[in-house]
């Protein structure tokens, strides 16, 4: 099978300090990922490399190669901000666009990408709300402001938003580590739906999260890789001691 | 310094704790088997209450064993070597509970048998009583030392035992074919022969468990998770 997602040698900085340290590691079609670590070890920066949102911070660089469907994305033709448009982003908390409408915030990618037909909109927004498992939630309610839903459902909306311009993965940081626990079990429970579509990559503090939604795990330490493989061999039978350290708390 | 002592493992009392109990009650499984073989080889009734008395500390040990694994599973939400070591002491609870039966089995077969025509205790059947007891013995060994090499000897005693059984029941066999008064006392060895070597057979479950902590590895049924279907 070929890799959806090949990274390799990938480094990074902001200023002088080495962030990533040249990791290499690939994910396959409907993959999800767990990326994780003690704070401070790269999970988020490597997210952020993923879809170029890295180098937005002043200082900062990246080196290396990351292919996704096997065009470098750091290649010198490639525009970042349509990298950007096509491979979206879930962060730790909610942000939904304030002045937007719940089918606005949906369709924004799609209406950003010159797309004004109404029927195609409501089609993309109504299949991405159902993806997202906030369709029946939100269908009477289409025009009212995406900030009127609690949070957990904005955070459904911006997977939504994420999903409308059919992204061939999905990177998500943190994304239930600000919700309650019955909202962190929806996502949860739509990781396990989604990954039907689209490819998912997620960081997470959270390492029972890991165990459950992930498919393979990668555990980074001070910007290294560490280790990489199947989530129930990481979990059960880690093969390098410091996995097994930070995964049975012994320091992290 | 980021792996390391520095910080106190949460949680890493509860495992000590719960190694020592394990530890106590695979220490009246010593006894009990003890007892009630020692009643048998110097034709000592009076030994045979111990091991009932024992099965009771036994029992209550099993309870708190299963209760402390359960919280355990439910603070800690373990991984790794903290979770095949909670799996598994769940595993030798059930196992060394068991072996408290067999061994208050033994101590009834006996007790039976020293009302019957005496036998001669041969060397295959003082064997396997020794046989047994170094298994129980050393496999206990092996867990509070987490010596996986000692696991693997005890293992390697399973057939051992077996082999021994199958010479006393053709042994005990010949001599109830000969003297039909000796019909009961040889059906009492037959017993006693197989209760110990099912203590046995406890005993590799516990070795195969104490792999299981120390390397992850399945190595039951001849390692058959690891075979590809």
């Amino acid at each position: 099978m070929t890799n959806l997602v090949e990274v390799n040698n990938l480094k990074a900085w902001i200023g002088e300090q080495q962030i990533l340290k040249g990791i290499s590691l690939s994910v396959q079609h409907n993959d999800v990922l767990a990326i994780i670590g003690p704070s401070g070890c790269g999970k988020s920066t490597f997210i952020r490399c993923l879809n170029r949102l890295h180098e937005e911070i002043i200082g900062a660089r990246v080196e290396g190669e990351v292919k996704i469907l096997n065009e470098n994305i750091y290649g010198s033709t490639v525009d970042p901000v349509r990298v950007r448009r096509q491979i979206g982003m879930v962060f730790q908390k909610p942000n939904p666009f304030p002045s937007l409408s719940i089918y606005d915030n949906v369709a924004i990618g799609l209406k950003l990408a010159g797309i004004r037909r109404k029927s195609a909109l409501d089609e993309v927004v109504e299949r991405s709300l159902k993806q997202a498992a906030l369709w029946d939630e939100v269908k009477d309610k289409l025009r009212m402001p995406g900030t009127s839903l609690s949070g957990g459902q904005q955070q459904r909306l911006c997977i939504a938003r994420a999903l409308a311009v059919n992204p061939p993965i999905l990177l998500m940081d943190e994304p239930t580590s600000a919700l309650d626990p019955i909202s962190k079990a929806k996502i949860e429970t739509l990781l396990q739906d989604l990954k039907r579509y689209v490819t998912i990559i997620m960081v997470t503090h959270n390492m029972q999260q890991a165990s459950r939604v992930s498919s393979k795990t990668a555990f980074f330490l001070l910007g290294e890789l560490i280790e990489f493989g199947p989530t129930e061999q990481i979990f059960t039978q880690p093969k390098a001691k410091l996995t097994e350290d930070y995964i049975t708390g012994r320091f992290g | 310094m980021i792996a390391g002592g520095d910080v106190e493992q949460f949680g890493k009392t509860d495992f000590e704790q719960l190694k020592n109990e394990l530890l106590t009650m695979g220490g009246y499984v010593e006894k009990a088997l003890e007892e009630a073989t020692q009643a048998l080889i110097q034709r000592d009734a009076s030994r045979l209450e111990n091991p009932e008395r024992l099965e009771k500390e036994i029992n209550r040990s099993h309870v708190l064993i299963d209760k402390h694994c359960l919280n355990l599973l439910a603070k800690l939400s373990p991984f790794a070597t903290d979770l095949r070591r909670i799996l598994a002491s769940i595993k030798i609870n059930s196992d060394l509970e068991r072996m408290g039966d067999l061994a208050v089995n033994v101590s009834r077969n006996v007790k039976f048998y020293l009302t019957h025509k005496e036998l001669p205790v041969d060397k295959d059947f003082l064997l396997l009583i020794s046989e047994v007891r170094w298994m129980v013995k050393n496999v206990l060994d092996a867990f509070v030392s987490e010596d996986e090499n000692k696991a693997e000897e005890v293992l390697k005693r399973d057939d051992v035992v077996d082999s021994l059984r199958h010479k006393i029941n053709d042994f005990v066999r010949q001599i109830m074919k000969q003297d039909s008064t000796a019909v009961d006392s040889g059906v009492d060895f037959i017993f006693i022969a197989k209760n110990l070597e099912r203590m046995g057979d406890h005993a590799t479950n516990i070795a195969e468990d104490i792999i299981f902590i120390l390397s992850g590895d399945d190595i039951r049924h001849g390692g058959l998770v690891n075979e590809k279907p």
